[in-house]
């Protein structure tokens, strides 16, 4: 097929490929993942689709700028590797970013073929391509520049700290990542189920990095085992990166949210997914399953919690304030919750729980209804006067955001926070701490894995630069 | 930070002292502190409270009750085998200040944990008197450490056997009879114990702190577990505290939120005494004779 040369109406004319997945009825009983992804006669066909754009219109959709037509054409060759390597060059996690992007609103969306034909599968074919150069022991360990005799200390282990980490050590600076939790990937590891984001991906990740050369060092809490000064004048680090994410659980302050089987999708996710709290009682701790659950919130967080708590049995709504068209989960994950038997309570917005002997036993909420844009654009929520109805349940799960935890930045006088406590930084990622850049979750607030990506790569050119004596990216001189 | 153990005895039935290498921890950590370990691959991440240190030796000492499944499995584990991870120091240390005449309370584990509070107190040139409480005689441990920093060491057995009859707040009033003013208390131990303490230096308007056992997952202000109602505000024990304002914490708030799991922690103990011969479980905890809570 990768010889033959297909017109643009050709291409056109191939219907869109969609990743065949366990269906509904078995997926919500077991904690497997939910597609199986692309056969690689499907992949194959797929990328025949790609009109390879002058333009790149996809390009400009993914915030680090994958080289989206060259990888696709190398895979209508079938030529697998080669295209995860293409892919490589801007996104060290593709494997990740392919489950996990919301390619409707960045890559897809802007492909020319998306309103009339359905945007180019670009997210399946890169976790295809990614998952066979990892399954088929095809990882190339790359060319690593000599070593330049400089230090950097990463703190925190998440899609951005893994960038940072990555892109330096192959830059020849010697690595090492410090992590507070006892295993590396931050929200990849503890956050996103494994249906969704098979934890052997993430581990083989790090794997592939700790072959690189990076170290890791688990269950360092920096700014309470260490602190950032010792890694600069006791450790030797020349420079240091701060990547340790939006973990701090937020809660709606309303009655009855101190109960028992209250929790934030930050615990409930965790007990799950790192502590492996659904095969209790093999795993010792405890995530009890409810009979029926609510799940306060509209976002990936929400469906993650939602559908955890369907795959230990329940019965699940979902709360959310917002209308059907906001939910700002995935298109994805709210089409497959839904599938699931997930059910949605829109414009609906909690205001009281109650309960006996200090565990919940319902909800009372207030209906909404849409009313003019906010700063976001979106149509503000407003409460319907007197609108109160009640929900049944034996727990509830708030998934409604997250802040900035401030274990580490409150023991660094000299850094810059903004009002919300998120770390100020410059066009390069910058702090206003000589020799300590910041990036992820922890500057922009609670966003997306590539963005922290994003934010990685370019903390670590900036750093590289710094360490070398060259000039800064983005200056007249580079 | 392997957490290589270095001695794991018995000191009393059912309490066991660990000693492990941490240099990290070792050197870092202050009086209050705690960290959290995870027992073998399978395991609960579970907190303990740092009864003692060696930034020298690189190791660190913790108390424990053995409780459940965590703390039975870690009564299994032998010198030169290490736990499956161990993290600290997390939480806020101790303020420790120069006041006058410092109360300590310590019951079950507190009777390790109180001893940092005594040796920094008594640093500040504050007159510390340590009380320890058990349900009998032969359950009190830590005392002639404690003995070498405190000024005076009463005890309190609830049986009688031996020192004060009854329990710290018994002893409080003792001491308040026999007109020591005291002007600051701080109470480690379990949750029955610190609530009647905190109850029994109100009357008198004594600043008093606890450091409260709630539950936890990360230790480190990510999961919210640990939340508690601290004068009508939620506080995450692991970050804000663990060490709060005893006249200010809603206790019920505080016990019903440690029954959390007490189904399956039953069960958990169930399914691993069904795996090992020779646990022996104790229906909660007997060590200060009142009910498990
Ligand atoms: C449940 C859930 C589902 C999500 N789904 C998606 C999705 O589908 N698509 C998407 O693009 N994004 C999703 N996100 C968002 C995305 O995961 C985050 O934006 C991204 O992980 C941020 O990366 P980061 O590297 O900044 O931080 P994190 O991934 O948060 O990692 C930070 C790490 O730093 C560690 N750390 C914190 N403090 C310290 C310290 N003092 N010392 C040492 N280590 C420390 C933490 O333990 C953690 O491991 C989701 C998030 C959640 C919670
Ligand atoms: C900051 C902090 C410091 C702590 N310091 C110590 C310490 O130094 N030494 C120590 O032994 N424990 C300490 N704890 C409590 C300890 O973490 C628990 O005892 C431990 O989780 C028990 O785990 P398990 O699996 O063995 O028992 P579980 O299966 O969790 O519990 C078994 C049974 O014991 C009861 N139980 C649990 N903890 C206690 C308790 N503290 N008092 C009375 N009954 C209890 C439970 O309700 C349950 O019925 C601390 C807790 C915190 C949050
Ligand atoms: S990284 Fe994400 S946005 Fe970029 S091409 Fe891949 S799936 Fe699309
Ligand atoms: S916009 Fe779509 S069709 Fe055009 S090059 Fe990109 S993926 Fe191919
Ligand atoms: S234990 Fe998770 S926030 Fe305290």
């Amino acid at each position: 097929m990768g010889g033959k040369t297909l017109t643009a109406k050709e291409r056109m004319a191939i219907p869109r490929a969609k990743m065949p997945e366990q269906n509904p009825a078995a997926r919500a009983a077991n904690f497997e993942e939910v597609p199986f992804g692309l056969t690689a006669e499907q992949a194959m066909l797929e990328a025949q689709r790609c009109i390879s754009c002058r333009n790149m219109p996809c390009v400009a959709g993914c915030p680090v700028g994958v080289h989206i037509p060259e990888f696709i054409a190398l895979v209508a060759e079938g030529k697998f590797a080669e295209a995860a390597r293409e892919i490589k060059e801007t996104n060290v996690l593709p494997a990740v970013c392919g489950r996990v992007c919301p390619q409707e609103i960045q890559c897809e969306e802007a492909c020319t073929l998306w309103k009339r034909f359905g945007g180019v599968s670009i997210g399946a074919l890169e976790r295809f391509v990614a998952d066979y150069e990892r399954n088929n022991n095809l990882v190339k360990i790359p060319k690593k520049d000599s070593s330049t005799g400089k230090k950097v200390a990463v703190i925190g282990s998440g899609p951005s700290g893994l960038t940072v980490a990555g892109d330096l050590v192959l830059k020849g600076h010697e690595v090492t990542v410090y992590e507070a939790l006892h295993e590396a990937g931050g929200v990849l590891i503890y956050g996103i189920p494994e249906f969704r984001l098979p934890k052997e991906i993430v581990k083989a990740e790090v794997g592939y990095m700790e072959s690189l050369g990076v170290k890791f060092v688990m269950n360092v809490v920096v700014g309470l085992t260490m602190t950032i000064d010792e890694l600069f004048d006791e450790l030797g680090y020349d420079a240091v990166y701060i990547g340790v994410g939006a973990g701090l659980p937020r809660f709606m302050r309303i009655d009855g949210e101190d109960m028992n089987g209250v929790f934030s999708a930050n615990e409930y996710l965790t007990r799950s997914n790192l502590m492996k709290g659904y095969l209790f009682p093999e795993y010792d701790s405890p995530l009890p399953p409810g009979r029926r659950v609510c799940v306060v919130g509209g976002g990936n967080v929400a469906m993650d919690s939602a559908r955890t708590a369907k795959r230990l049995g329940a019965d699940v709504t979902i709360v959310y304030r917002r209308a059907r068209e906001q939910l700002p989960a995935r298109s994805a994950e709210v089409h497959h919750a839904e599938e699931e038997g997930i059910e949605f309570k829109l414009l609906s917005n909690p205001v009281r729980l109650f309960g006996e002997n200090g565990r919940v036993t319902g909800m009372e909420c207030i209906r909404m209804e849409l009313g003019e844009p906010d700063d976001s654009g979106r149509r503000r929520p407003i409460p319907i006067e007197g609108a109160f109805f009640k929900i049944e349940c034996d727990q509830v799960i708030m998934a409604i955001g997250s802040g900035a935890n401030p274990v580490l930045t409150k023991t660094m006088k000299d850094l810059e926070l903004n009002r919300w406590g998120y770390i100020e930084v410059d066009e390069n990622n910058r702090t206003s701490m000589p020799m300590v850049w910041a990036g992820g979750d922890i500057v922009t607030g609670a966003a997306t894995v590539i963005l922290a990506m994003g934010a990685g790569r370019i903390a670590a050119n900036s750093m590289h630069a710094e360490l070398m004596g060259l000039p800064q990216p983005g200056t007249e001189e580079s | 930070m392997k957490g290589t153990i270095v001695i794991n005895e018995q000191v009393v039935p059912n309490v066991r002292r660990l000693v492990l290498e941490a240099p990290a921890i070792a050197r870092h950590a202050k009086p209050g502190q705690f960290v959290i370990l995870i027992p073998d691959a399978e395991g609960e991440r579970i907190p303990f409270t740092l009864s003692d240190w060696d930034a020298s030796e690189g190791t660190i000492t913790i108390f424990y009750l053995e409780a459940g499944v965590s703390t039975m499995k870690l009564s299994r584990l032998k010198p030169g085998e290490a736990v499956y991870t161990l993290v600290g120091p997390l939480g806020k240390p101790t303020e420790i200040e120069k006041v006058g005449t410092v109360l300590l309370g310590g019951g079950c584990y507190g009777l390790g944990g109180i001893y940092p509070l005594a040796r920094a107190f008594k640093e500040q040139g504050n007159k510390v008197i340590a009380l320890l409480e058990a349900r009998t005689s032969y359950l009190i441990y830590n005392e002639d450490k404690i003995g070498e920093e405190a000024d005076e060491v009463i005890i309190a057995t609830a049986d009688g056997s031996r020192g004060v009859r009854g329990h710290v707040w018994e002893a409080i009033k003792i001491l308040e009879e026999r007109g020591e003013k005291i002007d600051h208390a701080h109470f480690v131990g379990c949750t029955y114990m610190m609530m009647t303490s905190s109850r029994a230096t109100e009357p008198a308007g004594i600043p008093t702190i606890v450091s409260l056992n709630s539950l936890m997952v990360d230790g480190t202000g990510m999961c919210g577990c640990c939340r508690v109602l601290v004068g009508g505000e939620t506080k995450f024990a692991c970050v804000d505290g663990p060490d709060f304002n005893g006249h200010l914490v809603d206790w019920d708030n505080v016990f019903a939120r440690a029954g959390a799991y007490v189904g399956e922690e039953n069960l958990a103990y169930q399914f691993h005494q069904s795996r090992a011969d020779g646990a022996i479980k104790d229906d909660g905890c007997k060590n200060c004779g009142k009910e498990a809570i």
